[in-house]
């Protein structure tokens, strides 16, 4: 083994162990731990210079107690199941409005298509925190859009949309968006124009052709875009904390708030262990998904 | 596919970019606005921005965050690169998968467990958290994204033109610095570029990170938005998203030129 082979796996190889997996590890290990009042307020702490007996001693004092008081307060398993009822629904909805931008996208002339990619991408390389506080003014009793329902007469009253859960899908729905219609554009490009030209020749009408041939054949852009943004927007805190109420449960703010506000390590380590065994699902099936891609593409 | 561009396309992409960039144009135009109420047109002014200007806090956090950013994407490169290189040329080691493991579940990782993953290690081994333990963060999950950028480039370039220059006396190393990096440099840069604002933007992990010494400008922006709208935050805001867009427009003005020459070089090499 010559030494730059060895120097070039061993640098980004270690720099991951030691600030990925062995955080991970330590997360871990205090989601077993208890709290205490202390500095760090977490036992046992390891203490190597007993020896053997105290590495004993270590282990035998980690339980799951965390993990069994997640299952007892409600506010835990209630924070889970909204998260993925709040992700769930903004995915559909960003779906739903991405789905014609990528399609329109895709039918432009070749001249048209860059702009509107640079167009697509641009929000995606601006500050994230900038999108989300945008909404704030918008939204908000006196903000813009109930300045226009009322003017247009629809509304008398304000509606309260900030600081409920409508703001928090509004604000995914904005964030996620390019995430959505990228891979659904890639998908709609790469398709054949002559299937639909046989499809109406066939006697097709245009919708029943989008519906039998472009829309299964986008699928693979469509289930790429949706764990693009579920996942992300499960663990999601900036939209909750900004847009959403009080009575806005999600659980990276939940995790947040155990951390900072109630400094209970141990619970907010086994807050975040729950959280990656519920996404290791999606995460393995978006994976699946794109091996399959990349297997058809070949 | 074929193109029928209809007036349904059209509506799709109007309402689409209009959705995009209509908070983003309010936020513009309210920057500019003398009162202090956000939702009130009160004629044209420019004090906020000479406000912000005054405000040291809002500084002090700017130059955190660029020196956090220039370090971390720096070093992110540098390790994306050769992460990438390792993955894609490194043949056959031990730990191969648990390696590639490594490199892709950062990017799927919430950013509340990445920090508080990071703080925990941090406390642990009792280093003191400040702009370098921020910089120890960001280099971490930026250089996974820089190594998912550059192996895609590695992937697809031709491996003979390497071998070409090993048969030809060269080092490996050598023809990594005179073949492999200019043909990835461009992937390198935008690999460099997203660590940049991946780092500008993040507000979650460097939280965890930050503790009491150093406070990022996300952080700082954070932290005021909370308490609501305020028309300092406009102001900033409008800065920032003006800098992306020359940024962006130029880079794309660059590389089009760049594929152009390319283009032409190829035929004129043709011809002769």
């Amino acid at each position: 083994m010559n030494f730059r082979r060895l120097f070039l796996i061993a640098t980004p190889y270690f720099w991951l162990l030691a600030l990925f997996l062995v955080p991970f590890l330590i997360v871990f290990k205090i989601s077993l731990s208890d709290t205490a009042i202390a500095i760090p307020p977490y036992t046992p702490t390891l203490d190597l210079s007993g020896g053997w007996a105290s590495i004993k001693s270590f282990f035998s004092e980690l339980d799951i107690e965390n993990f069994i008081f997640l299952t007892e307060d409600s506010l835990y398993w209630k924070a889970y199941l909204s998260s993925l009822q709040i992700a769930g629904v903004s995915t559909l909805l960003t779906l739903i409005v991405g789905y014609p931008i990528a399609y329109g996208m895709a039918q432009s002339s070749d001249s048209w298509r860059p702009t509107l990619m640079m167009l697509v991408i641009l929000p995606f390389w601006t500050s994230f925190l900038i999108r989300v506080y945008s909404w704030i003014g918008i939204l908000s009793n006196e903000g813009f859009l109930n300045q226009f329902l009322q003017w247009i007469g629809l509304t008398s009253e304000p509606l309260t949309i900030l600081n409920t859960n409508y703001a928090v899908y509004i604000g995914i729905i904005y964030t996620y968006l390019p995430f959505m219609v990228l891979p659904i554009y890639s998908a709609l490009e790469k398709m054949d124009g002559s299937l639909i030209e046989a499809a109406e020749d066939l006697g097709c009408s245009r919708l029943s052709a989008f519906w039998l041939v472009t829309f299964p054949l986008s699928r693979p852009g469509m289930i790429a875009g949706c764990f693009l943004v579920f996942i992300p927007a499960l663990g999601e805190f900036v939209i909750p904390s900004l847009l959403g109420g009080s009575g806005t449960l999600m659980i990276g703010k939940v995790l947040w708030e155990e951390f900072f506000n109630n400094r209970d390590w141990p619970v907010a380590s086994a807050v975040a262990v729950v959280l990656l065994l519920i996404l290791i699902i999606p995460i393995i099936l978006f994976q699946r998904n794109e091996q399959k891609q990349r297997e058809a593409d070949q | 596919m074929s193109r029928k561009f209809t007036w349904f396309n059209a509506t799709a992409l109007t309402l689409g970019f209009a959705f995009l960039y209509l908070p983003m144009v309010i936020l513009i135009i309210y920057s500019f606005n003398e009162s202090k109420l956000v939702t009130v047109w009160a004629g044209f002014s420019t004090k906020w921005y000479g406000e912000l200007m005054q405000n040291d806090a809002f500084l002090s956090a700017a130059l955190v965050t660029l020196k956090v950013a220039a370090l971390s994407s720096t070093f992110a490169a540098i390790l994306g690169t050769m992460a990438a290189y390792v993955l894609v040329r490194g043949g056959r080691f031990m730990g191969r998968t648990l390696f590639s493991g490594m490199i892709y579940a950062p990017l799927v990782m919430p950013e509340v467990i990445t920090g508080l993953s990071l703080l925990l290690l941090f406390i642990s081994i009792g280093l003191d958290r400040g702009i370098f333990t921020i910089v120890l963060a960001h280099t971490t999950f930026a250089m996974c994204y820089v190594s998912v950028v550059v192996s895609s480039r590695l992937v697809t370039f031709d491996k003979s033109l390497e071998e070409a220059a090993l048969d030809l006396g060269c080092s490996p190393f050598d023809a990594f610095i005179s073949v492999t990096l200019p043909i990835i440099a461009p992937a390198v840069i935008s690999g460099w570029l997203l660590a940049f604002t991946l780092s500008l933007d993040d507000l979650v992990i460097a939280s965890f990170a930050a503790g009491p010494s150093a406070t990022t400008l996300p952080m700082k922006i954070f932290s005021s938005v909370r308490l609501g709208v305020s028309p300092e935050i406009n102001a900033l805001s409008t800065i920032m998203i003006s800098i992306v867009t020359v940024g962006v427009i130029t880079a794309s003005l660059i590389s089009k030129r760049s594929i152009g020459q390319r283009e032409r070089d190829e035929q004129a090499a043709l011809k002769q």
